[in-house]
């Protein structure tokens, strides 16, 4: 369907589906099968100056946002999840210095990320932290004119292959939510590390590891916004972050789909292809009307969400809940449609399926994005 | 260093069809791309001009549907381009379309190193490089694989050979034309994109370039395409299978009758 963009916006996508199609596609097997990270293709997207599309131009961005970023994800996560994941995980750990950082701050990291000179990580979760974010335990404490911080991060993505971290450590214990701030730590900084990379079931060409600060020590000035506020910088963060992994369920299930279809026309049983039939035509539709109706409601809620900053949760956690769902039973019904084949890993489909898994846990479940669609429809109503 | 690079508009190798009738190339929705060798001259040329400075120009004889490529070019980091276009040039062979070339890039002027593509995937001659070479009365280096460097205007390189490479040397101004495998060719930036899509491209007629009307375009050709047909198969083919040793007897066997 033509969703009428506009020039620019339509030269991003060429872009990216170049770089999908020329260096994702034809290496994304190899680098999930030896669960080695892509720099040489993020290299490739920050020549072409992708990284920084949702970057104002006074910090050497394209000056776009959320629906730009939205665009360059759908192409990626058409070749691979992983590669699409790693760099989307650069604008998750930038996001909490545009939306709260002063501009001390944003002069001296923006720049670097929309390079892609500097890649960036987000670090909220720890293992008694996930989907209640009021369970961390990194702590933060000021000494003199540093912070001192001490705490385990998990599965943190990007962790290893980032110079710039947003962290979020607790400042006050007895403020509940209140009493979080958020951090710039560099991977240079002392009493930082990381821990060894994570086995994962899918997206495993992407890197995923602890964080670990044993009395790291940071500059007074990395403090991002003003303590306490860190809570709602990460609210603000995931909410404007959230499209991009819904766009990723749907170039997941866009591959999946153009598998399922060339597959179909091609593999003769009963003497005719299996297309022919109607059992296998009926899951092609549905699969094309998910895909199809993911797309359109992840653009309209990127472009809704670029425009209204303070209704953002909503129409993000719906598109990212519908997208990522509809990815999972695609991928699912192409690896059927393939049959055996479609189980072996000489072809792409399985992988698309362990891949698509991922989507509806990170960046909060999908359970959690219903709490949050359902809690909205509740404050609508009592207005 | 300032270089020139030539690239050209070819039909996608992947969509070639003949119309069985009539035995042209049927060009009816078969996309347009740069050669893909010119896409590596391009981007070997872009590197140069990122390690010493300068400027890169491409330059395309062809239709006016052939400023696509030139866009192209300029979207992947080169900074001026020419189209060399006009009804004179039509149905010009590679005499002809380095005549024309040639006469362009004088008419450019100043420059150091002027890099073509090996040869075009439509009409496979190569010979448009080294041709271009000697209208413009400068050495050139053909099949280059890898510029290994350039001190005091003399240009180091490895030619691809069939059984290796030659380490060859040659002083500039000077052409080169490259393999595919001198380079990987770098995806187009969105700010190249922007750039292409706003500048001014340069366009060169017949009576720009001075040319001389008998030496352009089909009157200045000295071949011409008499008849293109898609050859039918003909002969009959055995895969011989076993040892070495089997498989040469059975060869043997089944020479042997015509001996």
């Amino acid at each position: 369907m033509d969703y009428f963009l506009t020039e620019e916006q339509q030269m991003i996508v060429d872009i990216a589906r170049q770089i999908t199609d020329e260096k994702i596609i034809p290496q994304r097997a190899e680098l999930d099968e030896k669960e080695e990270f892509a720099t040489e293709i993020l290299n490739d997207i920050a020549q072409a100056d992708l990284f920084g599309l949702y970057i104002p131009e006074e910090y050497g961005g394209f000056g776009g946002n959320c629906f730009e970023v939205v665009l360059a994800l759908e192409q990626f996560g058409r070749g691979c999840v992983a590669i699409a994941t790693s760099f989307a995980a650069s604008a998750l750990g930038a996001y909490p210095i545009l939306l709260s950082g002063n501009e001390e701050m944003k002069q001296k990291y923006m720049p670097d990320v929309a390079s892609g000179a500097k890649r960036a990580a987000f670090a909220l979760t720890e293992a008694n932290a996930g989907s209640d974010a009021s369970g961390i335990q990194t702590t933060a404490v000021l000494d003199g004119d540093e912070w001192v911080l001490n705490g385990t991060k998990q599965w943190i993505t990007n962790a290893g292959e980032a110079q710039i971290y947003s962290v979020v450590a607790i400042t006050d214990k007895n403020k509940g939510a209140r009493g979080a701030s958020m951090f710039v730590v560099e991977d240079t900084d002392p009493g930082f590390s990381c821990g060894p990379k994570e086995k994962k079931m899918g997206i495993r060409a992407s890197a995923t590891c602890e964080l670990i600060f044993k009395d790291c020590r940071i500059p007074k000035d990395r403090l991002i916004g003003r303590q306490g506020m860190g809570f709602i910088t990460v609210m603000k963060t995931l909410d404007l972050s959230r499209p991009g992994i819904a766009i990723l369920g749907v170039g997941l299930g866009q591959a999946a789909l153009d598998e399922a279809v060339t597959y179909a026309k091609q593999r003769v049983q009963f003497g005719k292809p299996i297309i022919s039939f109607q059992a296998i035509q009926h899951m092609l539709a549905d699969m094309a009307i998910g895909v199809e109706a993911s797309r359109a409601l992840v653009y309209a809620a990127a472009k809704h969400i670029a425009a209204h900053p303070k209704d953002m949760s909503k129409a993000s956690s719906m598109c990212k809940v519908f997208a990522t769902d509809m990815a999972m039973k695609v991928t699912t019904d192409a690896v059927q449609v393939l049959g055996g084949y479609g189980y072996m890993r000489e072809y792409p489909v399985e992988k698309m399926m362990r891949d698509a898994k991922i989507l509806q846990i990170y960046e909060g479940t999908n359970q959690i994005q219903r709490n949050v669609v359902g809690q909205e429809l509740n404050k609508e109503y009592t207005k | 260093m300032n270089i020139i690079v030539c690239i050209k508009q070819v039909p996608d190798a992947k969509d070639v069809r003949l119309d069985p009738k009539t035995n042209t190339l049927a060009r009816e929705g078969v996309q347009s791309i740069m050669n893909p060798f010119d896409r590596h001259a391009v981007e070997e040329a872009v590197r140069l001009k990122e390690q010493h400075s300068g400027t890169v120009t491409v330059i395309s004889m062809g239709p006016p549907q052939a400023e696509a490529v030139l866009r192209d070019a300029v979207a992947c980091g080169a900074d001026e381009a020419v189209l060399v276009s006009d009804r004179a040039f039509a149905g010009a062979d590679t005499w002809a379309t380095t005549y024309t070339l040639g006469k362009a890039i004088e008419k450019i002027g100043q420059y150091d190193l002027i890099l073509c593509g090996k040869q075009a995937i439509d009409g496979d001659t190569a010979q448009v490089g080294p041709g271009l070479a000697k209208r413009l009365n400068i050495p050139y280096v053909s099949y280059v694989r890898k510029i290994t460097g350039s001190d005091n205007n003399i240009l180091s390189l490895h030619r691809l050979m069939d059984d290796g490479y030659d380490e060859v040397e040659m002083p500039l101004p000077g052409l080169i034309t490259v393999v595919k495998e001198i380079n990987e060719p770098r995806v187009p930036s969105l700010k190249g994109k922007m750039k292409a899509k706003s500048l001014n491209i340069r366009n060169m007629t017949a009576e720009d370039i001075g040319a001389d009307p008998d030496s352009i375009g089909l009157p200045g050709s000295t071949t011409q395409v008499v008849k293109v047909f898609a050859p039918e198969f003909r002969g009959e083919r055995a895969m011989l299978e076993g040892t070495v040793d089997e498989q040469v007897e059975q060869l043997v066997n089944k020479l042997e009758p015509y001996l």
